[in-house]
This record gives structure tokens, C-alpha cells and sequence, in this order.
């Protein structure tokens, strides 16, 4: 498909679509003016699409900084009138929540739509944290999609639902969602033209002080409305289309609830195991429609719930129960039918309802000696370094410095952050230490260094950088604390695919934009020792690191040097092996762990498919075994 | 339940794998068949094992259950052993025989004949494909996956055309590449038709 169908495609098309790609469809046919993002896996491709499409749906978008500025970008452009949409994965929520607590208090104008995508199994987060708690806390309500179509319809009706009630609306996916892929039919879309020069149309904002500006005499007032929305949304939501029975049986002895993939799940084991369960799918599950779920408890004996990651819908169920004087027994995480942690698939789920149903057939298949002994024998493919990556050279090079200067590996600390590099944890580099969140390596380096008498080096990319590395910075500076910061500036952020960051002189359109220093940054918060260094001339790294450890303040090391996966570089002609020169001594192999160099037979190999022509290996070869290929 | 059809596909970031998946998505939804698949982006992707989930018809889920895959479609030959959770005794197995041998590892890369002997021992459809030499021969490496994606619509089981593969193909990369394209679909087809 071509992404600008998304645009084009009319009313009662089809496509098979990405949850995210999904969404953006969604986010078109509501009519939004204005987007943005910080990229987050599993929402980033949002972003990604949106970058492409922007000007063509009339939508102003940006990649902002973090997710609190796209929180209040957002904002802003709704309580001017507008309607706005911000995204980011479920960790984002915690960046943006400070924002985010407010505009539940001061409402909207126009529509606003928060997105987030929460990542049960933690495929690419640092914990699983359950956006639905957000709604909770903040009192917005909350859709649940489980599948492409639903992503698209809900993120649509979102924004009539935020209007209605001039409160921000959250949609919730996971993983599964926004990665899965199905066929989505198309609707209508709201006509968003530009009333200006702009290509995005332009709102007014109409001040209004005891509605925007959360002073003590306003906020009082303002959590009272707050309240009375609430209670009037969940009229809505036992209304709603997308809190709907689903009925397997006549028999009423078993119910089972269930939101997200979780309904996916627990709807294909009860349909192809004719198993006497009828379903309440919730999809609009706060405000609690309590109603709506004491009627279907009403007649049942037992209840099952299925949903990932938090009871959350278990335990409402359960309040409902006790405020009702149900009697209904509840099966679900809080009794161990099913567990509290990681995504849910056919299997789990079909394990949990069997506790009761017995319908499994509990023969297992077992597999052969000689199969079971190659599945053990295999070797594990864990996400690397690229070839020609320049953390590689970093991280070898910071090894070295530490090594010459006579201190030994637990002498330093290393405080990671998010990106590629936190794949810095793995041997040859074990650089990975301590991490707790974006930006976090700066603050972490300012802790380390008053609390111990180890030296402390800090890693952290351009992006993250920009997103919640500088105020640490300031913090350093000012409260004298004795630190080494690298700051990886590849020119990218690069593990969620390659969006710009402020650091590149491009925005989040391909616009042209002013390109921001990080140098020149560096220097305004007061550092006295910055340093922008190549990453591939390891003699330099390995001379600037031995200079930084040496300081008693904090030093900041920028490493410049292109992301390889940036598309348009020239690369440079693959390094060539000198069979007779090499001594066997495995060093290329095993210090570099370049995926582009490996021993094949007892011989290097270097894979020239993959192989980038960064040259550190030929630095790393004392013997002259590894040349610049031409 | 006719025409239910589940494919488990792996291999390793960067073999286009989720092309792959979603040219035999888009195919399913123009050939009017529920489809639903499965992927996963992100830290995954930098040189680690790929997979993708596609079932066809009728399915909410877009997870397949412990062996239940009509066919396992593996890029890699390791790789194929990390997805054996999914394949029952009437799975065929569908893999390339051309290793990619992963950095920094402590375990050898064992033999791809011992996997292939290993493999029809336990299973009754087991059929390793040069793919990666096909795809020379068609034109470039780099058509691996079309190859690999031609050896599935061989499958008689599976209820897409190979008409229907290559229309989406079209809809979906280049058209520069189409004739390399078809002529290693047709090869990889082929490899399994014989």
C-alpha cells in the first residue's frame, strides 16, 4: 500500500493496515490540526507516518522534544479550538503526566487524543507499566482497541467523545495492537482546511483564567467539574457500542470479561472450543460502566477476567460485586487463574479457562532427544551493535582509557540511558551499569558522584539528550559533581527508526530547521571541559577519555559520527582481510563483537555485505592483519 | 473451517521479513479472507531474530497457539529450530538453508545438514530451499524473500493464489523489481512444486 492512501482513500475502502498506520487513518478522518510526538516503541510508526503525511491532512506535526512538550503542544491547540493529537509509549505518560494532570482539571476546546502504547512483555521498554492506571489518576476516560479496525474507529470517536465533554480522551494500545495488522474499512473524513497561509487551519484561544490557570482558588473548582464529567461519561459508557456482549451460549452459569488482545484471545478459545461462555468486551472501560457490568453479572455464577497487565477491570468488577451483594466467584489475576505480569497469548489464556472447563487435551507432545538436544545446541541472536556503529568505538576505546589509567572495570560506574547504546550491557563493552529512564544517566552521574568514590561515566544519545539530559546538566554543573558525560550524537534517534531531533537541521514535516548545538549547549550550562571527538579514530577517543577521567568536574564528551541505518550515506568500501599476517589472536572478534567479523572455520571472515568501512578493527589488529578496502 | 490457514515466518532482522508477511496479508484481504498478523518492531530489529504471525480466516487473534502453524516459514536455519514451539506433525517447514552466523556468541553454529537430518526425523514435512542461491539467480540476493514467499503459495493447503501473491507484490515494492520478483517467486515455487 501507499502510505498516502491513508489520505486519500475514501469512505467504504479497505486496507490492510498497521495498528499505528491505523491510527493515523483515525486521527485523518477526525480532522486534526495538530500532532505530536516524542517517538516511543510501540508507537513510533505513528509518528513516522504522520511525518510523511502531515501536509497533505492538512495536520501541523512535530517531533517535540518530550513527551510533556508534545503533551502541551497538544493542549494548547485544544484549548484554542483545535483538534490535537499526541502520542508516545506508556513510559512517555510518565513524562508527560505532569502536563497531562492539568488538562484533566482545565478541559479542552477542541478534541485532544492521547495515545498510548503500553509494551506487556517489555519487547522494547524497561517496564510494563498499565496506562489504564493513568486514566484512574487523572480521571480521563479511556478506550481499549483490540484490533486494527477498532484502533482506527476508536481513535475517530475519541475525538467526538473529548468534545462532548471538553475533557482529553486517552486510547490505550499494547504492542500487540499497534503491531498487528488487519483489514480496516474506512470512514469519512472531517473536513480540517487551512483558514490561512499554513497548511494546518489556525484556532483562537479565548482566555479564560478560572478555566485555564489552575490557581488554588480555580483548581478547587475545576476537580469539581472534573466529577461531575466523569459521572455523566460513564452514562456513555454503559451505553457504548464498544462495551458489547458477545454471546457463545443460553447457559448463564459462566461469563467472562475481557478488554484489548486479551479479548482476542479469550474470543478465539470460547469460539473454536464451544466452550458455554458469553463475553462482555469492554473497549470504553473508564469511566466504569459499573451498570452495564453488574447486568451481565447478574445471572452468572462465576466470571472470568481477561486483560493485560494490571487487574484493573478486576478489581471494579469486584467493587461492583461487593456494592451490588453479588454472588458471583471471579477468576482472573488476583486468584492466580491467570498471571500479573507479561502479554497474555492463546495459550495462557486457554490454560486459565481450562482450570475450570477442562477441555484441553493435556497430552503434550513431546519432542525427540536429537530435537531437543539442536534446540539447546543453538546459538542465541541477540539485538547488536550494528557493523560501523560508532558506540562500538566508544565503548572499546573508554575500555582502553580505563585500562591505562591503571583502573580496573568496578573502579567505574557506567550509567546508561535509552537507546541502541544501552546495548552497551553486553560483553566485550559491559557498559551498562545503572539506568532508570530517559536523561537519566546525567542525574545518575550527579548521585554516583557525591555517594561513592568510584568514577562515573555517563552514556546518553543526541535525542535523549535534548529530551531530559539537560536540566541534569545544569544540575551537575552548578552542585559541583565530578562526572564523565558522553554524549553519543548520531545524528538520529535512532532506535526507534530515525526520526530528527533538534541536534539535525530538519523537522518533524522535512521542513528546514535551525540546527541546536550541542556543544554550544554543553558550554551555556557552565562545563569547562567539552569535547567533540571522532568515534572512529580510537588513539583521540582513548586520549580524551584519559583527560576526562583525570578532571575533577563534569566533562562532556560528544561523539559525532552518523547513525550507519541513516539512509543516503556514502559507505565506505568494506575492510579487507591479509590472511598471512594474522596471529590468531581473535581480538577483532572478541573485543569489537562486530556482527560484519566472525571466525568461520578457524578464519576471519568479514562479511562485505555487512561491513561499513569504519576501520576501528584496523586499529584494534596489531598486526596488520585487517586493511582499508578500496 | 476451511481455509483457515496460519503461518509462523522467521528469520533475522533486515531479510524483509515483514514485507513478506504483509504482501501475503493484503493478498488474503483482496482475495475477500479475514487476515489478521502479528509483528514486532524495535530493539528486536537490530540484528536479533525477526518473526511475524499470519492467520487466515476468521481468527480475532493474531498470535498463533503452541503448534498450531500449518507452516513455519524460516528465512534462517537456526532459526527455524527457535520457532518449532509452533509446528505440530502436519506442519510443513519451509526454510532456507543459508546461514547467517551471529556475532558474539559462545555456542558453534551447528551444521545445516545436521538440522535438516535432525529435523526430518522428528517431522513429516520438512523442506529445506536454497533460497538464497534463487535469489542469485534471479537477479539479486536481496530477492530472498520473494523466493521464500513463492515457496508457501506452493503449498496445497494454502488458499491464496499465486496470482493473487504477485498482484500484492506489485501493490507493495517497486516496480523496477517486479520482473525479479516474479522470476523468483516462480523459482521458489517451483523449488517446492518441483
Amino acid at each position: 500500500m501507499n502510505l498516502k492512501e491513508l489520505v486519500t482513500g475514501v469512505s467504504g475502502e479497505k486496507q490492510f493496515l498497521l495498528g499505528n498506520e491505523a491510527a493515523v487513518r483515525g486521527v485523518i478522518e477526525a480532522g486534526v490540526s495538530i500532532a505530536a510526538t516524542y517517538p516511543g516503541t510501540p508507537s513510533s510508526e505513528i509518528g513516522n507516518v504522520l511525518s510523511v503525511l502531515a501536509k497533505d491532512a492538512n495536520i501541523y506535526f512535530e517531533f517535540s522534544t518530550n513527551e510533556k512538550v508534545a503533551m502541551e503542544v497538544a493542549a494548547t491547540a485544544a484549548a484554542s479550538g483545535l483538534r490535537s493529537f499526541t502520542f508516545m509509549k506508556h513510559v512517555g505518560m510518565n513524562v508527560a503526566a505532569d502536563s497531562f494532570m492539568t488538562t484533566a482539571y482545565s478541559g479542552v476546546n477542541g478534541g485532544m487524543v492521547i495515545l498510548s502504547a503500553d509494551d506487556p512483555s517489555l519487547f522494547s521498554s524497561q517496564n510494563e507499566q498499565d496506562t489504564r492506571n493513568y486514566a484512574r489518576l487523572s480521571n480521563v476516560p479511556i478506550l481499549e482497541p483490540s484490533n486494527c479496525q477498532e484502533v482506527k474507529d476508536m481513535v475517530k470517536y475519541a475525538f467526538d467523545l473529548s468534545e462532548q465533554f471538553n475533557i482529553p480522551v486517552i486510547v490505550r494500545t499494547t504492542t500487540r495492537v499497534s503491531h498487528m495488522r488487519g483489514v480496516v474499512e474506512f470512514g469519512d473524513i472531517k473536513d480540517n482546511s487551512s483558514n490561512n497561509d499554513n497548511h494546518w487551519k489556525r484556532g483562537h484561544f479565548n482566555k479564560d483564567p478560572s478555566k485555564y490557570v489552575p490557581v488554588p482558588a480555580f483548581a478547587g473548582d475545576m476537580h469539581i467539574r472534573l466529577w461531575d464529567k466523569v459521572h455523566k461519561i460513564e452514562e456513555v459508557s454503559n451505553k457504548s457500542d464498544f462495551n458489547a456482549e458477545v454471546n457463545f451460549t443460553e447457559d448463564k452459569k459462566y461469563g467472562l470479561i475481557a478488554s484489548s488482545s486479551a479479548y482476542n484471545y479469550a474470543h478465539d478459545i470460547v469460539k473454536f472450543n464451544n466452550l458455554n461462555v458469553n463475553i462482555l468486551k469492554l473497549g470504553f472501560s473508564y469511566p466504569f460502566p459499573q451498570e452495564k457490568v453488574v447486568e451481565f453479572l447478574n445471572d452468572l455464577d462465576e466470571v472470568f477476567i481477561v486483560e493485560e497487565v494490571d487487574p484493573i477491570i478486576e478489581r471494579d468488577t469486584l467493587a461492583c460485586i461487593g456494592a451490588n451483594s453479588l454472588n458471583v466467584q471471579v477468576h482472573g489475576k488476583l486468584d492466580g487463574t491467570f498471571p500479573l505480569y507479561h502479554e497474555f497469548n492463546s495459550d495462557i489464556v486457554a490454560d486459565g479457562l481450562n482450570k475450570v472447563f477442562n477441555f484441553k487435551d493435556t497430552e503434550s507432545v513431546e519432542f525427540s532427544q536429537s530435537l531437543e538436544k539442536l534446540s539447546e545446541d543453538i546459538p542465541s541472536r541477540a539485538p547488536v551493535l550494528c557493523a560501523g556503529c560508532p558506540h562500538r568505538a566508544m565503548y572499546y576505546g573508554i575500555n582502553i582509557a580505563i585500562d591505562e589509567l591503571g583502573m580496573k572495570p568496578e573502579d567505574v560506574i557506567f550509567a546508561s540511558d535509552i537507546g541502541c547504546y544501552t546495548l552497551g550491557i553486553n560483553p566485550p563493552y559491559n557498559a551498562a551499569d545503572y539506568l532508570l529512564s530517559m536523561g537519566s544517566s546525567v542525574g545518575d552521574g550527579c548521585g554516583f558522584s557525591v555517594s561513592t568514590d568510584q568514577k562515573v561515566a555517563s552514556f546518553i544519545g543526541d535525542s535523549t539528550f535534548f529530551h531530559s539530559g539537560v536540566s541534569p546538566l545544569i544540575n551537575a554543573v552548578h552542585n559541583k559533581h565530578n562526572f564523565v558525560l558522553t554524549v553519543l550524537d548520531n545524528r538520529i534517534t535512532a532506535m526507534t527508526g530515525g526520526q530528527p531531533n533538534p541536534g539535525i537541521p530538519v523537522d518533524g514535516m522535512g521542513d528546514e530547521a535551525p540546527e541546536v548545538s550541542i556543544r554550544k549547549l554543553a558550554l551555556a550550562c557552565g562545563c569547562d571541559y567539552v569535547r567533540v571527538i571522532n568515534p572512529f579514530n580510537l588513539d583521540q577517543v582513548v586520549k580524551t577519555y584519559k583527560e576526562a577521567f583525570e578532571r575533577n568536574d563534569t566533562a562532556v564528551i560528544i561523539s559525532k559520527a552518523p547513525c550507519t541505518l541513516i539512509k543516503g550515506l556514502t559507505k565506505k568500501p568494506p575492510v579487507e582481510f591479509i590472511e598471512g599476517n594474522c596471529n590468531n589472536c581473535d581480538k577483532c572478534v572478541s573485543a569489537l563483537a562486530c556482527p560484519a567479523i566472525s571466525k568461520v572455520n578457524g578464519k576471519i571472515t568479514i562479511d562485505k555485505s555487512q561491513c561499513d568501512g569504519c576501520n576501528v578493527c584496523i586499529q584494534v589488529c596489531k598486526y596488520g592483519a585487517l586493511e582499508a578496502g578500496r | 473451517m476451511d481455509n483457515q490457514y496460519s503461518i509462523y515466518i522467521c528469520g533475522v532482522g533486515g531479510q524483509g521479513i515483514i514485507k513478506t508477511s504483509t504482501i501475503i496479508g493484503e493478498a488474503a484481504m483482496n482475495q475477500g479472507l479475514d487476515v489478521v498478523m502479528s509483528e514486532i518492531h524495535g530493539m528486536s530489529q537490530r540484528g536479533g531474530s525477526v518473526s511475524t504471525e499470519l492467520k487466515i480466516g476468521g481468527f480475532n487473534s493474531s498470535i498463533i497457539p503452541k503448534q498450531g502453524a500449518d507452516m513455519l516459514l524460516s528465512f534462517e536455519p537456526i532459526e527455524t529450530v527457535r520457532g518449532l514451539d509452533k509446528v505440530n506433525s502436519e506442519t510443513k517447514i519451509v526454510y532456507n538453508t543459508q546461514p547467517i552466523i551471529p556475532s558474539s556468541t559462545n555456542k558453534p553454529y551447528p551444521s545445516v545438514d545436521s538440522i535438516t537430518k535432525t529435523l526430518k526425523e522428528n517431522f513429516k514435512h520438512v523442506l529445506p530451499v536454497d533460497g538464497t542461491q534463487l535469489a542469485i539467480e534471479a537477479g539479486s540476493v536481496l530477492s530472498l524473500n520473494m523466493v521464500l514467499l513463492g515457496a508457501v503459495t506452493a503449498d496445497d493447503k494454502f488458499p491464496l493464489t499465486k496470482e493473487s501473491v504477485i498482484e500484492a507484490m506489485k501493490n507493495n515494492l517497486k516496480p523496477k523489481f517486479h520482473e525479479m520478483n516474479i522470476k523468483a517467486i516462480e523459482s521458489g515455487y517451483k523449488s517446492i512444486k518441483g
